[in-house]
């Protein structure tokens, strides 16, 4: 067998030649975390829910700061496998989790360690949500929840007591209408590519995630039935990309996008009528004054979910700063926090002890707000009598047909999905 | 040509510091990207090995002429009409910008204040530029108004932006300077008193411009075309935002694989890219000695 380098290793063998040379100058700023006095982890993310009430209300709490490192999803994945000592806790998405495991860089997390792992949501345990189970195509969190140990590169199929990631936040993503200019309701995924819509519609360009909301526009068109959307063979991904190249050709989209501004732009100003679209992006748009709905679909959500990972080098005292500030972080007040952006906080009893009973009656009871709502900055997110998009809690995760995923196929869906971007 | 061994020690001395750049942060990151195209990879490691896998993939169908044009070849194709088109318009514009600014402003603090004029575009970032096209050349936009106002059109114009036109003016408004810069830089050190005896020979202002200025601006073009070439074969940002992310480039490709850790893939379009872009460089210099005419 061939000796794999792998990019740790060979990381490790360059950080000593610079170690060698540098010497002090780099281990001066390394162990950040072992200073006794204010600890500081360095928290490598997308940070896009981490705002500046979250870090100053974590110092008054725990003495804790936080050092963000922040990254896009995709370069979050890259820097766990090139740099994984650069960083002192990771918010990662469970569906990168068959990629990274393997290479052994993150810790299983020890759940006997957190206060609240009996109360973490049953959408990520068991996969149900109120006793029913949900949806499970694609990357499903229990998929990949659990390790046969703390050290292991393997996932184990039976609940344990070691866990990849500790979870903290995810949602059930849909379509993003402008009712103003559609002016009639919408109702199915297949409505992306109804050629009433032709030079409006868009879909993101960010292709482990775009094939998932692509799969479900197909299938909501009656074209084919997956059995597993998550886990394509060639042939489906032909077929999806086919249906896909073949609308883009007809003109049917006016931009793809692949950065959270572009849509909010192309939303806002009008360019777009409909497109995939992020629960943050709504709300960017709805404050700007513009209508723009997360509109539920019969077809049910595409589903993400994110949680905390630590790197395998991890113990001692860091171990025990990073598990404070997940205890921390799932103790409800940022649970409550997260829930008013229109995410889901993973321990939701904690969370409602911090909410206001008229908010968690309109975020999670899917009841028409009593008084407008704001959101944690303080903006208005929406009036006295309006529902939230999708309805309750129970009503939009229990809808839930798939989530994003890592396919086997991966290296073809990608190429695949360059060939749709150059037809 | 100076050979090296022939440079006073006290020369080469002064040239280390920007050798040793070179070597660091140019030489040796180029020859391990051309070694790890060579090399296998899995999901997440890249394995040593010597394949040539990663440049079959990408020449894959390309010969096979009962298909469609491949991906690869689509992508170069349509990387070399906005290479051609971008530089035929930044050449034309920036020539004449460059005249304009060597031959008609007399005063030198004019020819200053002019040329900061032509920075502009570099004053706002892409996300900035990013927003600022919509309101400009949207479905809604001021151009689209106005069209409809004086009843050009009926319904607004869809393709003035994300477009293959709004790819090219954008490339056009942010790189004419490139070209304005070594072009105005040949122009002020022509001899003014040439001109003057092409003059004073019934040259009339045609004459002038093509078989004297043009001859001497010769290299400013060639170093401008150089910059604008090379930057457009690579660009895959301009061409995302202002294509809609709908009208492929190499260099998006190439980002692609690297965000799906694919680091071989990427090395080895990374290396045709260069090889492609340094080939037309080459020709380039072929037509022009610009070592000479320095």
């Amino acid at each position: 067998m061939k000796k794999s380098l792998t990019r740790r290793n060979m990381l490790k063998t360059s950080t000593a030649a610079i170690g060698a040379v540098a010497g002090a100058g780099l281990l001066k700023g390394f162990p950040a975390i072992h200073a006794a006095d204010a600890p500081v982890i360095r928290y490598l993310g997308t940070a896009v829910n981490m705002g500046d009430a979250v870090q100053k209300k974590l110092f008054d709490d725990t003495g804790i700061k936080v050092k963000f490192i922040v990254k896009t999803t995709d370069e979050v994945v890259k820097t766990i496998f090139t740099q994984p000592n650069s960083f002192d806790i990771v918010d990662s998405e469970y569906f990168s989790m068959p990629k990274l495991v393997p290479s052994g860089n993150l810790l299983g997390m020890d759940t006997k360690r957190i206060k609240e792992w009996d109360n973490v949501t049953s959408a990520f345990t068991k996969g149900e949500v109120a006793g029913k189970k949900i949806g499970d195509q694609g990357t499903a969190p229990k998929k990949v929840m659990y390790l046969k140990g703390s050290q292991s590169k393997e996932f184990a199929s039976e609940p344990t007591q070691y866990v990849t990631l500790i979870p903290t936040v995810y949602n059930a993503d849909t379509l993003g209408i402008r009712p103003d200019l559609i002016k009639r309701p919408i109702s199915t995924w297949a409505e992306l590519l109804n050629p009433e819509f032709k030079g409006k519609a868009s879909i993101l360009n960010i292709p482990s995630i775009g094939i998932m909301d692509a799969a479900m526009v197909v299938e909501a068109m009656g074209e084919y039935k997956y059995p597993d959307k998550g886990n394509m063979t060639k042939e489906e991904i032909d077929l999806t990309m086919k249906i896909f190249t073949e609308a883009k050709k007809a003109g049917q989209f006016r931009a793809f996008w692949s950065d959270f501004n572009e849509s909010v732009n192309l939303m806002a100003s009008g360019e777009v009528v409909i497109q995939s679209m992020w629960s943050p992006a709504i709300t960017a748009v709805r404050t700007k004054g513009i209508p723009c709905v997360y509109q539920p679909l019969k077809e049910g959500y595409r589903a993400w979910a994110a949680g905390f990972g630590l790197p395998s080098t991890t113990k001692g005292r860091q171990a025990d700063i990073c598990y404070e500030f997940i205890n921390w972080y799932l103790s409800g007040w940022v649970g409550a926090y997260l829930n008013r952006q229109g995410y889901y906080s993973a321990v939701i009893p904690t969370a409602k002890k911090y909410m206001e009973a008229y908010e968690w009656d309109y975020w999670m009871m899917g009841k028409p707000a009593t008084a407008d709502i704001m959101s944690p900055e303080g903006k208005k997110l929406a009036s006295k009598g309006e529902i939230r998009d999708g309805g309750s809690y129970e009503a939009r995760m229990g809808g839930v047909a798939c989530w994003n995923a890592t396919m086997d196929e991966n290296k073809y869906m990608v190429r695949k999905w360059n060939e749709m971007i150059a037809s | 040509m100076i050979k090296f061994w022939k440079i006073k020690p006290s020369v080469g001395l002064l040239s280390i510091p920007y050798s040793f750049v070179f070597i660091f942060f140019f030489f040796i990151p180029l020859v391990l990207t051309l070694i790890i195209s060579f090399w296998d990879y899995n999901e997440y490691s890249i394995i040593p090995d010597f394949i040539l896998e990663n440049y079959i993939y990408i020449f894959k169908d390309c010969f096979n002429y009962e298909k469609d044009m491949c991906v690869t070849f689509k992508t170069y194709l349509s990387t070399f009409i906005f290479c051609f088109i971008t530089w035929f318009f930044t050449l034309i514009i920036g020539f004449f910008v460059a005249y304009f600014l060597a031959f008609y402003v007399n005063s030198i603090t004019w020819q200053i204040v002019l040329f900061l004029l032509c920075t502009i575009p570099f004053w706002t970032s892409n996300v900035i530029r990013m927003i600022s096209w919509i309101p400009l050349l949207g479905r809604n936009g001021l151009v689209n108004d106005f069209l409809l106002y004086i009843g050009l059109t009926d319904t607004p114009q869809e393709w003035l932006l994300y477009s293959g036109f709004s790819i090219v003016l954008a490339f056009v408004h942010l790189y004419t300077l490139f070209m304005i810069v070594p072009i105005f830089n040949s122009m002020m050190r022509i001899d003014k008193s040439i001109i003057e005896a092409a003059y004073d020979n019934g040259a009339n202002g045609l004459q002038i411009l093509w078989n004297v200025i043009i001859p001497l601006c010769k290299p400013g073009i060639v170093i401008g075309s150089i910059f604008v070439i090379t930057v457009v074969m690579g660009d895959f940002i301009t061409i995302g935002i202002m294509g809609g992310q709908q009208i492929p480039s190499i260099g998006k490709i190439i980002y692609v694989e690297m965000s799906y850790l694919q680091l071989p893939a990427a090395a080895a379009n990374a290396v045709i890219l260069l090889a492609l872009t340094l080939l037309i460089i080459w020709i380039m210099t072929k037509m022009i000695d610009i070592r000479k005419e320095l």
